[in-house]
């Protein structure tokens, strides 16, 4: 697999079997004649990206990145990225940042409430956003123009921009780096991967909802994850059961006909973190951009939640802190 | 031109994923053909191909003919459906591609696919607005679409997404027939009592805002994703027929009603 370049020089979309603008055969291979972008290929650089050794330096003072994955959309990616980082940052001497790479359809922004920020570019980078104190969140919404803007980007140009996240952000020093990402297995997984690989990712944590058409496409997901070495810290099944908030009785709103996550974990021989069972308040505070942690601590999905990210604490080697409260 | 024989094209599409874009493109498929229609499914969602499952038809594959490729006919032949699903060898198989190979495989599939003469075509999109719909977009650059059909769910964060989506629509030129607001509501099997589990009422609101129709909103009905997970092992009835039981059936009669105006009116 190619590096991946800032390719958004080239003059046009590149041919079919495209040789990719980085390989050996970029400009040479038999695809590449007629095609307008040969000259620009074959001349340029190759071998190893040299903003690899710039992205490992930026994010040397990094202890731990989690990539939070999934095949399928919807599934509660960037609400369950939320929640991990809220619950990171319970511990006051946690500092935890956010990097959502869904640049067709940021949500981090709005789920912790700065949609309407924007980001600060000096001399040294970009800074973030911060959430709270020990918490920051980068993402493509805060440079967008107006909010309802779309981003109408191929590959190259999305790849490019995560390039910038990685290296003009100034991270700091961080404890956890949470990576949000679009769902599928296409640019942005494969750029990241691509670019993190040097400077170490702990793994990644994946989510899914109980039915079948959703496991079917978690299922690629960690097959994807097993062709491009990304250790995967376990399996998370969001969305499972619900409860009536009016006569407390529990029913399945996407039923788990072949066994749900559990069974998919067990399958693929991954880890099963656990069940968190929807709670309509979640959406709620998701809308305003609150803490659920603070807002409704004794919800049930909370206290399964809490379980999670302390199993993830332990999957990446850290102590477990918020054992005592509960 | 492959599109020749095509009368109506409509794009399913969302800014923002699991909203139920496959299951709104499902029901609109079943629900044209139950009036008499025949239907095209095209499911351009490559790396998370959903409309195989949907349509109980995993383990079928696509031949080639004469003509191109030959899509899988589901029960009496009134819809066929086209994925990349029906190309892997194993379901469970990711698909690891950049913009470029996206693109070529939708053009494949654009011009190789020997549908027949149709009614509908319904083309599934991926979520976002990036290389799938880029290229979809350029694919029918002369044969216009009659429009497409943007499907949300309630709650302010999948709307923030949908916006984007119809920024691109207008970018694009791409007519929007109307906003289906999918997951509103889900009646508890205990007590009948209805809860706005992603919240309520987003869709219209959204709706309004951009000046675009609301073709209605869809309750949550796990019957429904019941209905499609276990569809093999209920015998002889067809999709379709069991369809026709479900409690959606009306809500999707209504929305493919208009959806139908609109496309004649064209």
């Amino acid at each position: 697999m190619p590096s991946i370049e800032e390719t958004s020089d080239l003059i046009a979309p590149p041919p079919e079997h495209c040789p990719g603008p980085e390989g050996e055969q970029a400009g040479k291979a038999d695809a590449c004649a007629g095609c307008p972008n040969q000259a620009i290929c074959a001349s340029a650089p190759k071998g190893p990206d040299p903003d690899i050794p710039l992205i490992t330096a930026r994010l040397s003072n990094i202890k731990h990145k989690i990539l939070i994955l999934s095949g399928k959309g919807g599934v509660g990616k960037s609400t369950f990225t939320s929640m991990l980082a809220w619950g990171f940052a319970l511990n006051e001497e946690t500092q935890v940042g956010v990097m959502d790479v869904d640049i067709c359809g940021p949500s981090i922004p709005k789920m912790m409430g700065v949609e309407d920020e924007a980001i600060h570019v000096s001399a040294s980078g970009m800074s973030p956003v911060y959430v709270a104190d020990n918490l920051c969140t980068m993402s493509i919404q805060y440079m967008l123009p107006s909010k309802d803007d779309a981003v109408i980007w191929r590959g190259p140009k999305k790849n490019g921009m995560i390039k910038r996240f990685l290296k003009d952000v100034e991270w700091g020093e961080l404890d956890y780096l949470l990576v949000d990402t679009p769902p599928g297995t296409s640019d942005e997984h494969l750029s990241v991967n691509s670019l993190l690989k040097e400077s170490g990712i702990d793994g990644a944590v994946i989510i899914t909802t109980p039915q079948e058409v959703a496991l079917l496409d978690v299922r690629k997901e960690i097959n994807f994850c097993k062709k491009a070495g990304i250790k995967v810290l376990g399996l998370v099944e969001n969305m499972a059961g619900f409860v009536c908030p009016s006569c407390e009785g529990s029913s399945e709103v996407f039923m788990a006909t072949t066994g749900g996550g559990e069974a998919l974990a067990k399958e693929m021989g991954v880890e099963f973190l656990g069940r968190v069972p929807l709670d309509p308040r979640i959406g709620v505070a998701c809308d305003y951009g609150e803490s659920f942690f603070d807002a409704y601590p004794d919800s049930p999905s909370i206290k399964s939640l809490k379980k999670v990210v302390e199993k993830v604490k332990m999957q990446v080697g850290e102590e477990g802190d918020l054992e005592e409260e509960s | 031109m492959p599109f020749e024989d095509i009368k109506h094209i409509v794009l399913v599409l969302s800014g923002k994923g699991g909203v139920g874009k496959s299951s709104v493109t499902t029901q609109l498929a079943l629900s044209l053909a139950a009036k008499g229609n025949q239907v095209g499914v095209l499911d351009i969602d490559l790396t998370g191909p959903s409309m195989p499952r949907m349509f109980g038809a995993e383990a079928k594959t696509v031949v080639q003919g004469p003509k191109g490729w030959l899509p899988v006919s589901i029960g009496d032949g009134k819809i066929k459906v086209m994925s990349l699903g029906f190309l892997l060898n194993d379901r469970g198989d990711s698909v690891v591609w950049r913009g470029p190979k996206k693109t070529a495989m939708i053009r494949q599939f654009c011009t190789d696919v020997a549908w027949g003469p149709l009614d509908y075509l319904i083309i599934d999109t991926p979520p976002g607005t990036s290389d799938e719909h880029i290229s979809i977009a350029e694919q029918f650059q002369d044969v216009k679409p009659d429009g497409a059909v943007v499907v949300t769910t309630p709650q302010a964060v999948a709307t923030a997404d949908v916006r984007k989506e119809l920024n691109f629509c207008k970018k694009v030129e791409m007519n929007v027939l109307g906003i289906v607001e999918n997951m509103s509501g889900y009646v508890c099997p205990h007590c009948a009592e209805c809860t706005n589990i992603f919240s309520s009422g987003g869709g219209k609101v959204m709706a309004e805002e951009f000046g675009v129709e609301f073709l209605g909103s869809v309750p949550i009905d796990p019957k429904f994703g019941q209905m499609i997970e276990t569809q093999k092992d209920s015998g002889s009835e067809s999709l379709l027929e069991q369809y026709k039981k479900s409690g959606l059936y009306p809500v999707f009669t209504k929305i493919s009603d208009r959806v139908i105006e609109k496309c004649e009116a064209k």
